[in-house]
Formats: structure tokens, C-alpha cells, sequence
């Protein structure tokens, strides 16, 4: 009896396959990761050994020095304050227009519909500088000019398109039937979309609500030509940069940068949610 | 309970040219269960959702209980549905969907609970009340979909397919065991499917549809022995019907198929001199091996154990047949056969309209 040789290289190939895979993601983790880490290590570190040379990778000198001076020199911490505004706001004002616009667009045909997608996209064709001058002019007459009012009318706007293209997919997502269950057994068009579709939506919302949150958090151009007094951070940090100590630069990072990594933390929930549910 | 009337419906989709559901009327009595059979696209699920309100009609009417429900809102008809893709509320417990219908009706919690329980027992949910549709199988969340849609005291209970997305075994015990729950109940049932063997076994009558219109409208048995049209007989039964071109002679006494003569019931006097089809079923034909007077020859060209039959397709004078033959029946391809026909199970169809030939 001859011993059958067997070919192992598609085995080997994949194991090959698998460990490349792995470092791929670690070459992408790293790359987010390490200004992140420079970024929180300068901004807790005391402004002497900023300067010192060479800068050390480990946190040797931790303090809230530098982030306290930061956050106590003028303007930021009201910045800080309109940003949230600016960002919550803009969040619930483009979920109340937006939601309803993405379930109209899953669940109705309606002639025009294919170009009304594509014409939702054209808002962000436009650089935010031609549309935010026009605006300003706009905002001056009608006296909204250099208010949170403003700039989350603008981030609406822009946040908008994302908002119904990616609700309009969560509730593609939801089944006709089960919609029209809870009409058989009773609801009203309302009841059953508040008892059965907007649950079952609920994770997918929540993942357009943070794309909106931190587009709205870092947007700057818009927000620094729309207002004056009234600047969310990501605006007041520019405006100040070119005259500001290093520590300052690193410390404003830092406080745009932990935001909204709170916020992804806290609906990475219903993120994976949504694509378990949605990829099967 | 109720009875339902349906007349003149006429529905046709915006898009659409062809009607899906083309001038329909049809009366259900109270307690009834009927069945609408058909192909795909042949608009019984359109009729279905019309009886739900969840499409809305062009023209004619729909009362249930005497009462017109035509533009009536679903939440306003007070029925009950089941649907092909169980339609659970996959974010809700079992006992919420049970109970979704009734708490909707703002029944009292306790009497709600009880009501839960009763059909929890009834569809072997006991152990599940607790768990999320997710947690459970396909069949388990089928039977809660059918839990929901009886807990509810509805004047109508409808169903759109609701066991083909059920593998084979759980969808022949499941279909029994609805037959029973169906028949405790006794409401009025509408139920929708395009399995021919499901129509038998559960309608006290069966709408056969085809492309929007009911072709015939009858009792499991009539429809199966006495189809209205090619269409009915060759849609209903597996296999289905065989037809067979053939004349009837001048005199209107024989049947010709080919060369073979076969002596021709009454019926066809009035058809004297004319060409018709033949319609008759596999298992009404006999099959031997030795002629006898009367016999057509046939020639085997597939043989088919079933196990508690034989299947042949045979051809008889240029056109294939399939026939049935007892398990112990030996045959092989090639050989010839001897077929003999009852007359009273042979059916007539005329030629150019498929429509089945009455005595005039």
C-alpha cells in the first residue's frame, strides 16, 4: 500500500492568511491609536517635560496642569458647553426631520424617489464654505447670526443626508409584516410604529445619531464662520491656535478627542447591534 | 364569528396593468373554512389582504357579519391574521406577543394572562412563555404566531401560508393539528395557500384562483374529482390530471384516441362528430397486462416505485399519460400495457375553451 502524500499548502495558506489578517488590524489599530495616545499623554503630562528632549512614550510626569489650564482659560469651557448644545441639538433636530424622511423612503414608492437619493447627497457636495457664507448673510437678517441656533440649523443640514439614507436602510431592515401584525391586532398606523417598528429601529438610529454627534463635534469651518462670541470648541480651539502655548494645542486636542470617543463607547452597543441584526 | 360577502372586487396595483384580483365574489358562511388555492401571482394573497384592510380595493364590496368593512381600516375589522413569515415581535417576550392582540383591546391584565395560558397549553408553548422569538425555532415561532392570532375573539381568522416556511414532517403534523384547533374554535377561517394537498385535507370549500379570477369554487372532493377546467384539474392532484385529445364519433357511442376506441358514456351524445379532451386521474385508471375488452394500449416509458404505488408514464398513441398501478404491479419500460377507463370517472373538456363539457 502506498502512502497518499497529502498537499497541506491550502492549510498553511490559511493559517498565512489568518496571521496577516491579524496584523492588518493591528497596523489599522495602531495607526488610530498612537496620536490618540500622544495626544492624551501631552495633554497629562506638566508642561516641563513637554519641553524636555527626548520626550519620553511612557506617562513619567502625570498631572491635570495643563488640561486645567485649558479648561480655565477664557472661552473654553463656554465653547465646551455650546458644543454639547450644538451637537445634542443638531442630533434631535435631524432625527425628528430625518427619521420620518428615511421611513418614507423604505417603505413608500413614490415617483422621483431614485433622484431625491441622489439629490440628499448633493448637500454634502457643496463645501461648507459656499454654503456657510451665504448662510451667514442669511442668519444676519434674520438675527440668528452667532447663536447655537445657527450652527445646529447648519449641522442639521449637513448631518441630515446620512441621517435618512442610513435610517432608511434600519428600516428596510424591519419587516413589512410585523408592522402590519400589530395593525391586524389593533394598533393605528402611529401605534404601530411607536410599539413595534421604532423598537425594532431603536439600534440603528442610534448608530446614525453618532455619526451625527461627532460630525457635528468636529465640524469647524461652518461653526467658526457662523459665529463670533458663541464658538463650539473644535472652533474656539482653531481661532486660538496660532497664538497658543504647545501644552494648550495638546490639551485642546484632547478635550475634542475624549468626547466623542464617549460617545462611540457608549452606543458601540448598539452599533454591533445593528449590524448583527442587519447582517445575517 | 361571522360570515363574510365579498362582491364584484376589482383591485388593481398602481404600476400594474393586469388585475390581481379581477371582479371576485364569493360568499363565506359563518363558521366556514375556505381555502383560496392557486398558482403564484394568481391574486389569492391580494383577496386575503383585502379581507384585512391592509390593501384597499378599486371597486366592489367586502361585509363581514353583514357589516362593509371595504375601506375599513385593519385595526377597525376585528380579525385576526397569521402570516406566511410568522411575523413575531422578535423584541418582545412570548407572552407579550400572545397577548398583543388583547392588550390592544385594553382586556384586564388577569384575564389576559388566563387567556395567554390557555393558548400557550393549546400549542405546547408552556415552557416558552418567557423567552424572545429569536430564542425559539421556526416551527415553535409559527405556533406562536398562531397562538396571537387565536386569543383574540376575532369575527374572521386569516391565514396566508402559514406552514410553508415549516419543513416537510412539522408542516404535515402541524396542518392536522390546526385542522383541530380551527374546528374547536369554529370561527370563520379564509386561509391561503398554493399547496394543493393543504387545500384538500383542511377547506370546508376551496376557491381554486387563477390570474384573478375564481375558476372554481367548491368542496375538496368536487374539485379534485369534477374540475371545471384544465387548469383546475391539472393544478389540483399529484400527479395531475391526465388529458388526452380525442372525437367522439358520429354516432356519438365511441371515443376515438388515435386508433384505439374507447366506448363513450352518455354524456357526450349531445357531442356527437366532435373533437373534445379527455380528462381522467392516475389512480382511475386501471392497469393489466392482459387486454380485455375495452382496453387501450400502452407503451411504458418511465416506471416509478413509490412505494405504496407504482407510477407509469406511458404513452398512449403519441400522448403521455401517467397512471398508477398497485405496488406489486411488474412492468419495465417498453412493454406494452393494457389501460381501462371507468366512464364515471372520465371527464370531458372542449377543445378550444378548457371548459368541462355538460350535458345539454
Amino acid at each position: 500500500m502506498t502512502e497518499t502524500t497529502v498537499d497541506t499548502a491550502p492549510l498553511k495558506r490559511q493559517k498565512r492568511n489568518r496571521v496577516l489578517l491579524q496584523l492588518s488590524c493591528i497596523a489599522i489599530s495602531l495607526f488610530m491609536l498612537i496620536p490618540i495616545y500622544l495626544i492624551s499623554l501631552a495633554a497629562l503630562s506638566t508642561r516641563e517635560s513637554l519641553n524636555r528632549f527626548p520626550l519620553s512614550l511612557l506617562p513619567t510626569s502625570f498631572s491635570f496642569e495643563t488640561l486645567a489650564a485649558f479648561l480655565g482659560s477664557t472661552g473654553v469651557f463656554g465653547a465646551l458647553g455650546n458644543s454639547l448644545i450644538v451637537g445634542v441639538g443638531t442630533l434631535l433636530l435631524s432625527a425628528v426631520i430625518g427619521v420620518p424622511a428615511g421611513y418614507a423612503l423604505a417603505r413608500f414608492a413614490f415617483p422621483g424617489k431614485e433622484p431625491y437619493q441622489l439629490f440628499l447627497l448633493f448637500t454634502r457636495a457643496l463645501p461648507i464654505v459656499v454654503l456657510s457664507v451665504p448662510l451667514a448673510r442669511l442668519f444676519l437678517t434674520v438675527d440668528i447670526y452667532d447663536t447655537t441656533y445657527g450652527v445646529i440649523l447648519l449641522h442639521t443640514a449637513l448631518a441630515l443626508p446620512t441621517t435618512i439614507l442610513i435610517s432608511a436602510s434600519v428600516f428596510l431592515g424591519v419587516p413589512q409584516d410585523v408592522e402590519e401584525a400589530a395593525r391586524v391586532f389593533g394598533c393605528s398606523p402611529l401605534g404601530a410604529f411607536m410599539r413595534v417598528v421604532m423598537p425594532m429601529a431603536l439600534p440603528g438610529i442610534a448608530a446614525a445619531s453618532i455619526f451625527t454627534f461627532v460630525m457635528s463635534w468636529n465640524e469647524v469651518l461652518g461653526a467658526s464662520i457662523l459665529t463670533l462670541d458663541h464658538r463650539t470648541l473644535p472652533a474656539q480651539v482653531l481661532t486660538s491656535l496660532a497664538d497658543s502655548p504647545l501644552a494648550y494645542r495638546f490639551a485642546g486636542g484632547f478635550a475634542l478627542v475624549i468626547p466623542s470617543i464617549i460617545f462611540i463607547a457608549l452606543m458601540r452597543r448598539y452599533l454591533t447591534n445593528m449590524w448583527g441584526s442587519t447582517i445575517r | 364569528m361571522a360570515d363574510i360577502s365579498i362582491s364584484n372586487l376589482v383591485k388593481t396595483y398602481p404600476g400594474g396593468t393586469e388585475r390581481a384580483t379581477d371582479d371576485v365574489s364569493l360568499e363565506i358562511a359563518d363558521g366556514d373554512f375556505t381555502v383560496l388555492l392557486g398558482p403564484s401571482g394568481c391574486g389569492k394573497t391580494t383577496l386575503l389582504r383585502m379581507l384585512a384592510g391592509l390593501e384597499l380595493p378599486d371597486s366592489g364590496s367586502i361585509s363581514i357579519g353583514g357589516r362593509d368593512v371595504t375601506y375599513l381600516p385593519p385595526n377597525k375589522r376585528n380579525i385576526s391574521m397569521v402570516f406566511q413569515s410568522y411575523a413575531v415581535f422578535p423584541h418582545r417576550s412570548v407572552r407579550y406577543n400572545i397577548g398583543f392582540g388583547l392588550q390592544m383591546a385594553k382586556m384586564p391584565k388577569s384575564d389576559i394572562e388566563k387567556k395567554v395560558q390557555w393558548a400557550a397549553e393549546l400549542l405546547q408553548l408552556g415552557p416558552y412563555l418567557d423567552r424572545l422569538p429569536a430564542q425559539l425555532s421556526g416551527g415553535q415561532r409559527q405556533r406562536v404566531a398562531v397562538a396571537r392570532a387565536i386569543v383574540v375573539d376575532a369575527d374572521v381568522l386569516l391565514m396566508d401560508e402559514p406552514l410553508s416556511n415549516l419543513d416537510a414532517l412539522l408542516r404535515l403534523n402541524f396542518r392536522s393539528e390546526l385542522k383541530k384547533i380551527v374546528q374547536d374554535l369554529g370561527t370563520t377561517t379564509v386561509y391561503v395557500t398554493h399547496d394543493q394537498s393543504e387545500a384538500l385535507s383542511l377547506g370546508d370549500q376551496v376557491a381554486v384562483m387563477r390570474k384573478g379570477r375564481i375558476a372554481q369554487l367548491g368542496g375538496p372532493l368536487d374539485v379534485y374529482d369534477a374540475p371545471s377546467d384544465r387548469f383546475v384539474g391539472g393544478f389540483i392532484g399529484s400527479p395531475p390530471m391526465n388529458f388526452i385529445d380525442a372525437a367522439v364519433t358520429a354516432d356519438g357511442d365511441t371515443l376515438v384516441v388515435g386508433d384505439q376506441k374507447l366506448m363513450a358514456p352518455s354524456l357526450l351524445r349531445s357531442f356527437k362528430a366532435s373533437d373534445i379532451v379527455l380528462g381522467v386521474r392516475a389512480e382511475n385508471v386501471a392497469v393489466g397486462t392482459q387486454r380485455s375488452s375495452g382496453d387501450i394500449a400502452a407503451t411504458v416509458l418511465v416506471v416509478e416505485p413509490m412505494g405504496s404505488t407504482v407510477l407509469l408514464t406511458v404513452d398512449v398513441e403519441g400522448q403521455t399519460l401517467k397512471v398508477q398501478a398497485p405496488p406489486t404491479f411488474r412492468t419495465a419500460p417498453h412493454q406494452t400495457i393494457w389501460l381501462s377507463f371507468s366512464p364515471n370517472t372520465m371527464r370531458f373538456y372542449d377543445r378550444e375553451t378548457s371548459m368541462a363539457l355538460e350535458a345539454k
